[in-house]
């Protein structure tokens, strides 16, 4: 099963932005189970777009103003929704943030 | 018994296990539902005509399996899955429904299907009433309608909470197992909270127009029965079998034929049930031994206490007291230890403490408590005043026409 880990914060997480992940990342790469992911910049930089009667509509910002917002993400293959836990759990960001885990929806057999 | 109550009890005993087994060999929520209410359909024309078979359940299982079957070729289900549905692993086998011979399963398998639905109903990645709604439907065999009635919501948004349920239980990935040793500690609280609230959701509406619910109470004690069965080295499923036993051996005595509530000190204890406090009794000492003691070991000794106190003045307030304090201190643990220690050490001790617990704003047990400390202090005007502060708060009738009678019988 594919699970995007979602890792959210308020502003106070911006503080960890340059923790690491205190070993985290390597034992995750060494069951491999990582699949790819990255930190992202903070929501005031984002830009989000929409086109609407085919005009390109910008907003400087989130697309949604919410006191969490997503800091970074980590697309993993694991056994089941426990792994998922287990790992998503172990995430240093789980103890001053939250780790939203979304089931990734199955594409069609290769 | 007539057929239509056989048919009735075999489906009340083997619904949760004959379904627990096909979800396992179809990995399908769904279709192993529609193959087991088929089985039972089967039933219902057979049975009549050919009579009860001698295993029941082995018949239903066996007949679920050949529909599965059916429905897997039907979908093109690869042939390895089909071995493991038609799995024949024992010689000795039932006849099937066709009079064919039908191997059966190791009994410790098929068994620990239950504990794998059970788990897996009262994931905590499920909301609490989804997980509530899974365990009755799945493992008690209630039908939707019976469910929506019991939880007082309409019949389509509870079909709803159950298809939510188990589209997330499929598409979350959310495993069909026990949880494995490390799990264990973190999980079967869960299930034993759901079990737990089953139970008192039945038991807290015993009146006239909500009977419906207080089957849920018997269902309640029948699931946590099968776990402490399933996990027989689990001293807290024995301790909430055991606390539920403990109280419901009170319901006859709770509500006097007005509906007034009776309390405790009250209630007519030669109407308690005997054999069930005994049984409970003896569930708990044995529980109690393996010391590893747990929230739901400690709550079953406090009723203990309660229920094996020949009258109200034996009880014994002082251990009811220093049990609370093993609990987590919640505001409400903390409100019980106080009335406790108010009964062991006098109102005026209750009292003081009282005075300094927090966090139960608008709860009307505070007020109730306040009032029956300062009537036992003979001061009446006090007391008159937190009755009426707590019957503004009272929701449920049985427990206003209580205060209520106490407010009256004080000679203000």
């Amino acid at each position: 099963m594919k699970y995007l880990l979602m890792i959210c914060g308020d502003e106070s997480a911006e503080a960890h932005a340059m923790d690491g992940c205190g070993g985290w990342s390597e034992e995750m790469e060494a069951r491999g189970v990582v699949e790819g992911g990255a930190g992202l910049r903070p929501p005031r930089e984002a830009t989000t777009v929409r086109v609407r009667d085919d005009e390109v509509l910008l907003t400087d910002g989130p697309f949604a103003e919410t006191k969490e917002q997503i800091g970074g993400f980590v697309l993993i293959d694991c056994a089941d929704l426990d792994e998922a836990i287990e790992i998503a759990a172990k995430h240093p960001a789980a103890t001053y943030g939250t780790i939203e885990i979304r089931p990734v929806v199955a594409g069609p057999p290769r | 018994m007539s057929v239509a109550e056989q048919l009735d009890r075999v489906f009340r005993e083997e619904w949760g296990q004959v379904l627990a087994t096909l979800i396992r060999v179809t990995g399908d929520w769904e279709v192993a539902e529609e193959c087991v209410q088929e089985a039972f359909a089967a039933a219902l024309r057979r049975w009549p005509e050919d009579g009860v078979p001698d295993k029941p359940g082995a018949w239903l299982t066996t007949t679920a399996r050949r529909r599965a079957i059916d429905w897997m070729r039907r979908e093109a289900v690869g042939s390895a899955k089909l071995r493991e549905v038609a799995v024949m692993t024992d010689p000795d086998g039932v006849a099937g429904p066709d009079g064919a011979a039908w191997p059966q399963e190791p009994a410790s398998v098929v068994q620990d299907d239950l504990l794998r639905l059970m788990f897996t109903c009262c994931h905590p990645a499920l909301a609490m009433e989804t997980r509530v709604a899974l365990t009755l439907r799945t493992l008690a065999g209630l039908t939707t309608a019976e469910i929506a009635r019991a939880f007082l919501v309409g019949e389509d948004a509870m079909s709803k909470r159950l298809t939510r349920g188990k589209q997330k239980i499929k598409h979350a990935g959310i495993p069909y197992r026990v949880p494995p040793d490390h799990l264990l500690p973190e999980r079967t609280p869960a299930v034993l909270a759901v079990l737990y609230l089953l139970f008192n959701e039945g038991y807290a509406a015993t009146a006239g127009a909500e009977l419906v619910r207080s089957g849920l109470t018997e269902e309640a004690i029948r699931l946590a029965r099968l776990l402490v069965r399933l996990m027989p080295d689990e001293p807290e499923a024995a301790g909430l079998l055991a606390l539920m036993l403990l109280h419901n051996a009170r319901r006859d005595t709770r509500l006097a034929p007005d509906g007034v509530l009776v309390t405790l000190e009250d209630q007519d204890r030669s109407r308690w049930r005997l054999d069930e406090i005994t049984e409970a009794t003896d569930l708990l000492d044995a529980a109690l031994q393996r010391r590893r003691p747990g929230p739901y070991q400690v709550q079953a000794a406090i009723a203990a206490c309660h229920a094996t106190a020949p009258t109200a003045a034996d009880t014994d307030w002082p251990q009811i007291a220093a049990l609370y304090g093993q609990l987590k201190q919640t505001p409400v643990v903390q409100l019980n230890r106080i009335v406790a220690i108010g009964m062991a050490d006098g109102p005026g001790v209750g009292l003081k403490l009282l005075d300094q617990l927090h966090g139960l704003d608008g709860y009307y047990l505070v007020p109730a408590t306040r009032a029956d400390f300062l009537r036992r202090l003979g001061r009446a005007t006090e007391a008159a005043a937190a009755y009426r502060a707590a019957l503004e708060l009272v929701k449920t009738a049985p427990e206003q026409a209580f205060l209520q009678r106490r407010l009256e019988q004080l000679s203000v």
